[in-house]
């Protein structure tokens, strides 16, 4: 049987395996391609029913809110309208409490920056004897979990009187945000040469010098980085800001979101309005300095 | 001389960082004061804001009654259970998918970055508003879960949170949603590190596939895998906003972990020495993880 097929093909003979591995590469091809389809559709879907399902309730009028539609029937921005003019009494200090927010990521940002930047400094440029006990302490820091010492951490604002103060919230994201920081800028400081402090050094700068005139501007990629970093974590973080503030007018917005489910009967497309409201800034900030941020993360540690 | 060098064989480095000391010179005078100015902010972070809440912490959960107290909370354990499952099943995983799909991201095509920036939604939305989101879609009557299954087959889904084992696993599935992109990229990093020729070795002897990924990639990535697993383990055992608003510990306090069980006793129940003894009763399985941890961060030539 085999041999009158060849005998019909002949000319083709000599091509034949070649193509054979050809047409069975291309089906695996094929193959791959469908699979990898499919994963990207499940992926799709998988990534983004929640986030759809904020959106929509947000576009929902309050009495939709209660039914089973799976597509907002009749679509409105008073949820966003209300938001803005704080046209509710949950959300009746709303920009004030954006406003707090605001000011505890750019202190919680700075703070970091200098504090952490100025730790790394002396351990890894200026060799201080026993530096390896402060980035100890920075990396003993950054693998306890913050919310085991939030009970504790608590009390003791409490007793130095600064219950709802935003003090109180900077100085523990500061604390949780510097350890990653010294962290990344000793690793990042490592490519940058010691000549250059020395030969500075030898011209006469002082060390404070070589610190804001080589030190800082060699190291601006991580400064982003760790910047954004901070930013971020203060900007999301919930637990410290619930248990620290606790008053309307000292309060974060998290807290003031998360104060919508206190009421039984929650206004969600309001709540869900505030959330996109909120969480407009850190998904842009993402999206920016996406490619400095995984630069950064790739560099050093990890934290999420 | 020869009892010098025998003892010098595990020490070079050491040496070397020495003589490397000798030939820069010693900081002294006033540089000395400046090096250990730059590390005081940091010292003084750490002594304030970590050693004296943990020892106040240690102080406050050291009464071994608290802890038969605690052990013999029907609530505490489920809580144990609880924690176990969630850092068992939801991080071993979610790391696991994390290793696929970092290998799935790394195909080329514009379509695959495409698909990576809108993987990353999650870990750029905050946590807060989308675990509310996910707390009202798994609402059995309004939410759009059991809209869906309605509209798509017809199927009554069943009230999701208001049973132990669904909601348990809720809170699994929200932290794989949540956090397996932040991992599929700092391993996507990890296997971008891999030098190409390594790859091309392979392939030149022949290995593909899932040969390739078993002897070649994995190997070359397990250290980055131990790291990674070992600290979100850790982080995981801290979270609070996962449980906290997906499920709010209930039904009936069945569906807490360790760190919401604190703050529910320290708050809810004005019992801050519980409380605390709760968080206290995870230090057994987290300074073993710290240790080793610690290690590894230190001593580990991978980039992160």
């Amino acid at each position: 049987m085999s041999t009158i097929t060849v005998d019909t093909r002949l000319p083709s003979a000599s091509a034949r395996p070649g193509e054979r591995m050809r047409r069975i590469a291309r089906r695996r091809r094929y193959v791959m391609n469908v699979g990898a389809a499919i994963l990207c559709a499940i992926l799709i879907v998988w990534t983004l029913t929640p986030i759809y399902n904020i959106v929509m309730v947000s576009l929902q009028p309050h009495g939709d809110v209660f039914s089973d539609e799976i597509w907002p029937s009749n679509p409105t921005l008073e949820g966003f309208w209300v938001v803005i003019t704080q046209g509710y009494w949950y959300l009746e200090y709303f920009w004030h409490q954006f406003g707090n927010s605001l000011y505890v990521g750019a202190a919680v940002t700075l703070l970091t920056l200098a504090i952490g930047s100025l730790a790394s400094f002396s351990i890894t440029r200026m060799r201080i004897r026993n530096g390896w006990v402060v980035s100890n302490a920075a990396l003993l820091t950054y693998v306890i979990p913050q919310s085991f010492l939030a009970i504790p951490f608590y009390r003791i604002m409490q007793s130095y009187g600064l219950a709802n103060n935003l003090w109180s919230v900077i100085a523990a994201m500061v604390t949780f945000a510097t350890p990653y920081a010294i962290f990344i800028f000793s690793q990042y400081g490592r490519g940058i040469p010691l000549e250059l402090d020395e030969s500075a050094r030898i011209d006469g700068a002082s060390p404070i010098q070589i610190y804001f005139k080589i030190y800082l501007p060699l190291m601006a990629p991580a400064l982003v980085a760790i910047g954004t970093y901070a930013l971020l974590l203060a900007w999301n973080e919930y637990l410290y800001q619930f248990l620290l503030l606790s008053d309307k007018h000292s309060m974060t917005v998290p807290v003031a979101l998360a104060q919508f489910l206190n009421s039984d009967e929650a206004p969600w497309n309001l709540m869900m309005a505030t959330a996109i409201v909120y969480a407009i800034l850190p998904i842009t900030i993402y999206y920016v300095v996406r490619r400095r941020m995984t630069a950064g993360l790739t560099m050093g540690g990890v934290k999420g | 001389m020869a009892s010098v060098s025998v003892l010098d064989i595990g020490r070079t480095t050491t040496r070397r960082q020495s003589l490397w000391r000798s030939l820069r010179g010693e900081l002294k005078g006033s540089e000395y004061t400046w090096a250990l100015a730059f590390c005081v902010p940091y010292l003084g972070v750490f002594l304030a804001f970590v050693v004296y809440p943990a020892l106040y912490g240690l102080w406050l959960g050291s009464e071994p009654s608290l802890y038969s107290e605690l052990f013999s909370d029907p609530i505490y354990q489920s809580t144990v259970v609880n924690t176990l499952l969630f850092i068992g099943i939801g991080v071993n995983l979610k790391m696991f998918i994390a290793l696929l799909l970092s290998g799935f991201f790394m195909r080329p095509g514009w379509w695959v970055k495409v698909m990576l920036m809108i993987f990353i939604l999650p870990w750029a939305v905050p946590a807060l508003p989308s675990f509310i989101s996910i707390h009202w879609m798994l609402n059995g009557e309004w939410g759009l879960l059991n809209n869906l299954l309605y509209a798509m087959f017809h199927i009554d889904g069943p009230s999701w949170l208001n049973e132990r084992w669904t909601a348990l696993g809720a809170v699994i599935v929200s932290h794989i949603w949540k956090w397996t992109p932040f991992w599929t990229v700092i391993l996507l990093a990890g296997r971008m590190a891999i030098p190409t020729e390594i790859n091309d070795a392979a392939l030149v002897d022949g290995a593909t596939g899932m040969r390739k990924f078993i002897f070649v990639s994995f190997p070359l990535l397990a250290n980055l895998y131990l790291i990674c697993t070992l600290l979100s383990t850790i982080f995981t055992l801290g979270d609070f906003n996962e449980v906290y608003f997906i499920t709010g510990g209930g039904p009936a306090n069945l569906t807490h972990v360790l760190a919401t069980l604190g703050v529910r006793n320290a708050f809810d129940l004005a019992q801050p020495r519980l409380g605390v003894a709760a968080v206290m009763s995870a230090l057994p399985l987290m300074i073993p993880l710290v240790i080793v941890l610690m290690r590894k961060l230190k001593t580990s030539e991978v980039q992160l």
